[in-house]
């Protein structure tokens, strides 16, 4: 699904990653975990496609096809999708406005027909029920005035309705209690399948107790320096990074 | 030397009222023709604005003073046909039509007015309401002195005049519609309009400027606006002239206690186009808004002037005007507001904010608060900054193309000012233009 080869980006000129690779199969789930500055967001906006983010070495294949190519809007049609570390304020928009033109100009790029407004609400109704969450977010602007734990799931909602066959999921636990990161766990979990794939990018362990991945890499100084099974994480809990990041800090041989 | 310039700039403007002074004057009752010489003089005294006065900084003239205009020209042709593409209400709206400045009355549509209204275009209230028109014509707030208002007064030949008798609610607004026509040799027109409303009135009025091909044409108006003790008068405007056109209109509005005036005004049109409102606060709780909503993009020159008078106690002015400017387009915002030593406990605020689309085009804000009273709430404010890259990015990644998440944000953006419109129709119409402004060339 996702093929990560030798990835070198920098941000206003300074190289955050450094040779990075990594290999995600369909039906997989990924966790990397990291220190802060390691890279870890870095990497989730490179693979969007966030302006500023240049890539100066690598490649990423996502199902083949060279993902730095397209356009951040072709990705997302293409099925990849960010769940953002901080989600974006979007006053005068709302949301529904927002995910119907979203799920439309995917649905579009798809060859599908665009969903009239009944159509989509009936969707969105049906998500928003299994998800346990109410209508009343669906009226109100982008984000704005959201709680850390409203933007997370509006996150998750919007996942549940664009279907991405990859995700990147940036530190979604971040400021969560736990009731709503059962509620986000949930809404991961169940999109979870054979032709999807998932990376989730956390500091904590925590997270990876109610989203459990087929594996664990751990990101240090931009590149991954070691990989397990979930075991790793636990590791990690114990004995922290300290001892990776000295690891990332040796020389390449 | 300045005179001398100043006075030439104004010349065949002076010229052509000498020609047609004969005319203009002697068929004219003689307030009427000592009106319009008076005009004609403060017009020569003045000319035309220059760069150097305060009032006009930001907003040049010279294609506007060198245009060749013809005053005489002839009537376009305008096929009745054409009338439900441009008009806003239904077919059961009470609708005066002007092509090139001059009633049409069988465009017009006058079966639905109620007793105790009277619309009349301004040739006929000369004719049959001078009892009416003789003691406000030039009066209103800000007319003093202006040399369009001067301009007009020389040349005004056409327009409307509304009159409501007291306690009046009309159930439709009343729309006034103006075409306007470029031809062979460019026309100018200066409507001179006037709206009274006597104590405890209401009405809407929704006045519509479409330029009807491409084509240069000026459109000089002025109107007068009295509201009487209670009165209320919801004033909506969109400006939609042709790209080569220009447009400049002055408003006066005179407010007496307890009345209001609710205006807005939407401009996309115009090669030059200035507005500029003057609102005298003068009874105890009299209130205005002024909110408008401004789109400009080639070389596209549009300015909002306002200048809000609070004389008495208790008066309120709420004004937010919201822009965005593609090309190299130049807005300019001017607002003023002054507290006179009575008008304690005066609430007056007031903000302008732009979004600039590109990075030639321009806006020039200039906030003025002038206060003699010290029980005040004043505020102002002025802002333009871009698009965010931060939303456009988010909606982008969602699968959104970058020039739907553009429109999107654009439409977002004016959204606050468009959605405090009390009129439904007048939502949609303008949340349609903008939508189209938005896929058209930047």
């Amino acid at each position: 699904m996702l093929e990560i080869k030798n990835l070198h980006a920098t941000v206003d000129g300074k190289e955050i990653l450094r040779g990075l690779s990594l290999s995600i199969k369909a039906g997989e789930v990924h966790a990397i975990m990291g220190p802060n500055g390691s890279g870890k967001s870095t990497l989730s906006y490179v693979l969007a496609g966030r302006e500023g983010y240049e890539v100066t070495e690598g490649e990423v294949l996502y199902k083949g096809k060279n993902l730095l190519a397209m356009e951040p809007e072709v990705r997302a049609a293409e099925g990849v999708f960010l769940a953002f570390q901080y989600p974006v304020e979007i006053p005068g928009v709302a949301n529904t406005t927002f995910l119907r033109h979203a799920l439309n100009a995917i649905r579009k790029h798809r060859g599908e027909t665009e969903l009239d407004a009944m159509q989509f609400l009936k969707l969105m109704r049906e998500t928003m029920k299994k998800l346990g969450m109410s209508d009343e977010m669906l009226k109100r602007a982008v984000n704005v005035g959201f709680s850390g734990g409203e933007k997370k799931r509006n996150e998750i909602l919007q996942m549940a309705v664009l279907k991405p066959a990859f995700a990147v999921l940036d530190e979604t636990d971040s400021g969560l209690d736990i009731d709503a990161l059962k509620v986000v766990s949930d809404g991961v979990n169940s999109l979870r399948g054979p032709d999807r794939a998932m990376l989730v990018i956390t500091h904590y362990q925590r997270l990876l107790d109610y989203i459990v991945p087929d594996r664990v890499h751990v990101l240090a100084k931009g590149r991954i320096v070691r990989s397990g099974d979930k075991s790793l994480a636990l590791d990690l809990e114990k004995t922290g990074y300290a001892e990776f990041a000295k690891e990332a800090a040796a020389p390449t041989p | 030397m300045r005179t001398l310039a100043k006075t030439q700039a104004g010349a065949p403007y002076l010229d052509r009222y000498a020609a047609a002074r004969a005319q203009l004057e002697t068929t004219a009752a003689p307030w009427l023709a000592g009106w319009r010489r008076a005009g004609a003089e403060a017009f020569r005294t003045a000319g035309f604005p220059t760069l150097k006065s305060e009032a006009w900084r930001y907003t040049p003239l010279h294609a506007l003073i060198e245009g060749d205009f013809s005053v005489d020209a002839p009537a376009a042709p305008f096929d009745k046909a054409r009338l439900s593409g441009v008009v806003f209400g239904r077919e059961a709206a009470n609708r005066f039509v002007f092509v090139n400045g001059r009633l049409r009355a069988d465009l017009s549509a006058l079966e639905k007015l109620s007793p105790g209204i009277e619309l009349l275009s301004f040739a006929e209230a000369l004719a049959k309401r001078p009892e009416l028109v003789e003691p406000l014509l030039g009066k209103a707030p800000g007319l003093a002195g202006h040399p369009f208002a001067a301009l007009n007064a020389a040349f005004a030949a056409d327009g409307y005049v509304l009159h409501m008798a007291p306690g009046i609610t009309a159930e439709t607004p009343i729309e006034i519609l103006w075409l306007g026509s470029g031809a062979e040799k460019p026309p100018v027109y200066h409507p001179r309009n006037l709206i009274v409303l006597e104590k405890g009135a209401h009405a809407t009025v929704i006045e519509h400027h479409v330029g009807l091909c491409i084509g240069a044409y000026f459109s000089e108006s002025v109107s007068e606006i009295s509201l009487g003790e209670g009165a209320g008068l919801r004033h909506c405007k969109v400006q939609d002239e042709s790209r080569e056109a220009f447009h400049v209109a002055l408003t006066g509005v005179g407010i007496a206690e307890g009345a209001s005036y609710d205006s807005f005004v939407f401009s996309v049109g115009g090669r030059l186009a200035r507005n500029e409102i003057h609102v005298a606060l003068d009874g105890k709780r009299a209130h205005c808004r002024l909110n408008g909503a401004y789109l400009g993009r080639g070389e596209q020159v549009i300015d909002h002037t306002t200048v809000i008078d609070h004389l008495m106690p208790e008066t309120s002015s709420k004004e937010l005007y919201k822009g965005v400017l593609d090309g190299r387009a130049r807005g300019v915002f001017q607002g003023k507001i002054t507290v006179r030593p009575n008008a304690q406990k005066t609430d007056g605020q007031q903000m302008n904010r732009a979004l600039l689309l590109s990075d030639k085009a321009e806006i020039a804000s200039k906030p003025e608060l002038e206060i003699s009273a010290d029980d005040v709430k004043c505020s102002h404010g002025a802002t333009a900054g871009e698009l965010d890259d931060a939303a456009l990015f988010y909606l982008r990644s969602r699968g959104i193309p970058e020039d739907e998440a553009r429109r999107l944000l654009v439409e977002a953006f004016l959204n606050e000012v468009i959605d405090a419109i009390a009129l439904a129709g007048m939502r949609l119409t303008l949340e349609h233009n903008v939508s189209r402004w938005m896929s058209g060339p930047s």
